[in-house]
């Protein structure tokens, strides 16, 4: 089976500084990946990279072994919550509907059987009683759903989620992770960049621990051990060992 | 009343009222792509961009639409290099160039010694329509309605999410150098009737009133479409009644509806949005 994702050797910079260089990866497909690492890592500018919304100095990438050009629409985005305008005079179901759009090409509108399935989706997060609320009156867990629903409605087959947690309550959290799950047994890849390390083992398959190049990819077991984590968060945590609290 | 028996009476009326409700709807509708995409400024420059334009075409003796659909066009792509290819933001470079644009057609309407009457571009005289710029305003108008229509779910999502947009592989820079051109286009069609220097009240007003009316983009569309036109029509009323300047007239018209929503919009008027307040006040005491 072709790799989900395949990245040879890729270099970011913004304005001459490097923000990330060297990174080698290759994702099989049905896992979820977790993108981890200290503030400044370069965990978006990876995943924009691999979207191709920042330019890439040097190296491939693949997506199912070809340019993402060729797969857009095997591709589905999550943005970061704080890049929406919540006053947008958007309704759910309507934000929804917009995942449909990649796969209606353009001229063509939206049909009933196409705001049949928003709804399907809509469903799958949960979320259907809030249908033809606005966008801005939900909580940021209810938003967060309603974007993993959009996402759903692409009909994808590899998925970006940046920072899917930040912000949202407990169940709101819970949920997503148990559809990002269901997504991986279906056999669809799952890439999420994530900030907190506290559930990074009970979430993903596989972690790629990230500063600026890759400190170590593998599973949870592999990444999360104590001297692997320091050689990413060294620069974070070196005020602490200096006060003496790891002696 | 004098306005009614005007109507059926003069050609001129009759043209001016076509032309005005016309201009209206079109603002209206392109307006809430501008604010929705926090480009009112950009509105602004525009209209005052198309200037040059005007006074070349008057010397070459085009049509002044070619000059200033040109010029327009010109200038929003010299807002866009400027602020990609410095540190300079949008809203900067926007006073940079417009008003560049505008003071060189300042200096060419002088230089060049046109018929063109500056007053007249300025504040717009729309009871001096003439067939031709009454068919142009037409035209610009169905061009614009029937984009917005094709192209309604590009427009939608590059306003919304444009991220998402570039992901799946829409042109985001094209559509938006392309709402530009309409920009430049109902700008151009409204010269005649609010002037250079109200259009952005024409494209914003009436947009900002249905935003405050409603949750729902196509609904916003097709009430600041109604909220341009009617504007239009009550404007001219007084403009013909009393004998004012109908650009100030129209605006003035648009902002007193504006001023209603903002009192008294079922969930974002300022009124209800008290009542509500003191209404739960009261409930927790």
């Amino acid at each position: 089976m072709v790799p989900a994702l395949k990245i040879k050797n890729i270099h970011v910079s913004y304005f001459g500084r490097t923000a990330i260089e060297a990174i080698d990866l290759t994702l099989e497909q049905g896992k979820v990946l977790g993108i981890i690492g200290p503030n400044g890592a370069g965990k978006s500018t990876l995943l924009k990279a691999l979207l191709n919304l920042v330019s890439v100095d040097k190296g491939s990438i693949e997506i199912f072994g070809k340019t993402l050009k060729e797969n857009r629409k095997r591709v589905a985005y999550v943005p970061q919550r704080n890049q929406y305008d919540w006053d947008f005079p958007i309704h759910v179901l309507d934000a929804v509907l917009i995942g449909t759009y990649p796969n209606l090409g353009i001229f063509k509108r939206p049909k009933k059987k196409d705001k049949e399935w928003a709804y399907e989706c809509l469903k799958k997060v949960g979320m259907e009683e809030f249908a033809d609320r606005q966008i801005g009156e939900l909580s940021g867990g209810q938003q967060q759903r309603v974007f993993l629903a959009r996402a759903l409605a692409q009909k994808a087959d590899i998925f970006f989620l940046d920072e899917p947690f930040v912000g949202i309550d407990v169940s709101s959290e819970e949920m997503i992770v148990k559809l990002l799950k269901d997504l991986r047994d279906q056999g669809k890849t799952v890439v999420v960049v994530h900030h907190d390390l506290s559930k990074a083992n009970e979430y993903f398959d596989e972690l790629l621990l990230l500063n600026k190049h890759v400190i170590q990819f593998g599973n949870p077991q592999q990444v999360l051990r104590p001297e692997v984590m320091r050689q990413a968060y060294e620069s974070e945590l070196s005020f602490l060992f200096e006060v003496g609290v790891n002696g | 009343m004098a306005f009614i028996d005007g109507l059926i009476e003069y050609d001129f009326l009759q043209k001016a009222l076509l032309t005005s409700v016309m201009v209206g709807v079109v603002c209206g509708v392109i307006g809430c792509f501008i604010i929705l995409r926090g480009m009112a400024l950009m509105g602004d420059a525009i209209s005052h961009a198309v200037l040059p334009g005007v006074a070349i075409s008057y010397a070459l003796g085009i049509n002044f639409f070619f000059g200033a659909v040109f010029t327009g066009v010109l200038t929003a792509i010299g807002i866009g290099f400027v602020s990609q290819n410095s540190r300079i933001k949008q809203d900067t470079s926007i006073g940079i160039v417009f008003s560049a644009a505008f003071a060189l057609g300042v200096i060419l309407i002088t230089v060049l010694e046109s018929s063109t009457d500056l007053y007249h571009i300025l504040f717009g005289n729309v009871l001096a329509v003439r067939p031709s710029d009454m068919w142009i305003t037409l035209t610009i108008g169905i061009i614009v309605l029937v984009s917005v229509y094709v192209f309604y779910k590009e427009l939608l999502v590059t306003s919304f999410d444009e991220t998402m947009a570039q992901v799946y592989g829409l042109p985001v820079r094209l559509i938006h150098y392309f709402l530009m051109t309409l920009l430049t286009m109902v700008t151009v069609a409204s010269l005649q009737t609010v002037g250079i220097i109200l259009v952005v009240a024409m494209l914003i007003t009436p947009a900002a009133t249905a935003y405050l009316l409603t949750d729902r983009l196509s609904t916003m569309i097709f009430l600041s479409a109604s909220i341009g036109a009617s504007s239009a029509v009550i404007g001219l009323y007084f403009s013909f009644t009393y004998n004012l300047a109908s650009g100030a007239t129209i605006v003035l018209a648009a902002t007193t509806l504006f001023v209603i929503a903002f009192l008294f919009s079922p969930k974002q008027g300022i009124l209800w949005r008290k009542i509500n307040t003191m209404r739960k006040r009261q409930l927790a005491n």
